[in-house]
């Protein structure tokens, strides 16, 4: 499309939503729950287009960001006192532990080697065996069945010498807990993890807490699109669930992902940065995939790993505050030097803000 | 992290495998959640896996309707 053409609907899109709002008293907020979202919302500038009367806050979808201080501490241990290599996504590489972050690590000399796909650990553990190899299982169920392919093919292949650290988390659990929040009128839903559970999923969101819900595509005219929709169902006081990324996400989703999850995993409770222990949000091997756990296979005790206290990370998840009201951002925690996870993801909400210089 | 991008599938390489072309560079990836795909179809790729096939009417349908949303606004506003 051309650029011309692309700004006339994205102008109409915007128009639009202005007239239902007109008589609109009160103001709408809500939550993009995934992480590319936030980072498309900030640099395609729907911001800029949007009637005052709505918010936008951003979510527990970024992986990197949701995952416990105490994850990067167990993955340095493992490498540290242990000798294993580890395995990781590159979106880890510079998250703070308690003892500096994997970036760190590897200039201390540990072995940490960075994936595009999940499956390329297998060959490192092969080039490697004996030495044990660890790959840091963090993703949402976008994430989770490249995953569970690489164990039914490590364990087909027989390969003993990987070993996953779980952290994988699920998306509908925490979600129920934030429709609970009064504060948030709906929510634009993840594109990709949507292709994965399907639009069917969400209807909780409707039927149970009256909030209305959008799938959405990640350009600026797509999201904007499922914006509109949110808005009319609002006013219209009918909430749904509606699909506005058809191209790619169906109703009933992906089943074969969802059976290779099946399959390797089940549900288990898991601990997000913001909040908190949630019930069946996360996930555990199951038998005989469980000898692939890096936590059975190397029990660790550490200590308890609380966060820099003047970082507001767990806020922002919840869409409680924006990163302009953490004290520490743009001064002590910039990207360079982040203080938080939330600066460090290339879709943490205070380095979407620090990039375009959001509000 | 759920960054996904469409990929046209070139070949199919052995079971629940194949490349795409990734901007001239053919690339493999695992149908293992697309056993279905055939060639010339367009893959939304995730860390080296078809995560599902585009669908090609929806994304006219999708193009249609930005197009349509412009051209209304044409006749509202004046150039
Ligand atoms: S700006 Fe830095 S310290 Fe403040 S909330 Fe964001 S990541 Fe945490």
């Amino acid at each position: 499309m051309k650029i011309k053409t692309e700004q006339q609907a994205a102008g109409k899109l915007s128009n639009d939503i202005n007239l239902i709002l007109h008589d609109y008293d009160g103001t709408m907020k809500f939550m993009e729950v995934c992480g590319t979202h936030t980072m498309a919302i900030h640099s395609s500038g729907v911001k800029s287009l949007l009637n005052k009367k709505i918010s936008l806050v951003s979510g527990p979808g970024c992986p990197v960001c949701v995952t416990e201080k105490l994850f990067i501490d167990q993955a340095m241990f493992l490498a540290e006192q242990l000798g294993v290599c580890l395995i990781t996504f590159g979106d880890l590489i510079r998250v703070p532990g308690s003892n500096g972050s994997l970036a760190d690590l590897r200039s201390r000399g540990g072995l940490v080697k960075v994936v595009y796909s999940p499956m390329d650990s297998i060959e490192i553990a092969l080039e490697l065996a004996p030495q044990p190899v660890v790959f840091l299982g963090i993703g949402f169920e976008t994430t989770i069945p490249t995953v569970a392919v690489t164990v039914k093919t490590a364990f087909e292949r027989k390969v003993g010498n990987l070993f996953i650290l779980p952290a994988f988390k699920t998306i509908h659990e925490p979600l129920k807990i934030l429709a609970s929040n009064k504060d948030l009128t709906g929510f634009l839903l993840p594109g990709h993890v949507s292709a994965i559970i399907g639009v069917d999923s969400y209807s909780y969101l409707a039927d149970d807490f009256k909030k209305p819900g959008v799938v959405a595509g990640f350009d600026g005219l797509d999201i904007l699109y499922a914006l509109r929709s949110l808005v009319k169902m609002t006013v219209s006081g009918k909430p749904g669930i509606e699909n506005n990324y058809k191209t790619v996400v169906r109703s009933e989703g992906n089943i074969f992902a969802r059976k290779l999850i099946d399959e390797v995993f089940e549900p288990a409770d898991t601990s997000w940065r913001g909040l908190g222990l949630i019930k069946g949000s996360g996930l555990a091997f199951k038998a005989p995939y469980d000898t692939f756990d890096a936590l059975k296979r190397f029990p660790m005790q550490l200590p308890d790993a609380p966060d820099d206290p003047r970082c507001k990370c767990a806020l922002i998840l919840t869409g409680t505050l924006t990163p302009n009201q953490c004290g520490l951002f743009g001064r002590e925690c910039v990207p360079e030097n982040p203080v938080g996870p939330c600066m460090v993801s290339s879709e943490g909400t205070c380095a979407a803000y620090y990039k375009y210089g959001g509000t | 992290m759920c960054l996904a991008i469409p990929m046209k599938l070139v070949e199919i390489t052995g079971p629940g495998v194949g490349k795409v072309d990734a901007g001239g560079v053919r690339t493999d990836v695992s149908l293992a959640m697309a056993p279905n795909a055939v060639i010339d179809d367009y893959l939304i790729i995730h860390a080296g896996f078809a995560i599902e096939v585009l669908d090609k009417e929806e994304a006219m349908i999708r193009l249609d309707l930005f197009k349509e949303l412009a051209e209304a606004t044409r006749d509202e506003v004046p150039d």
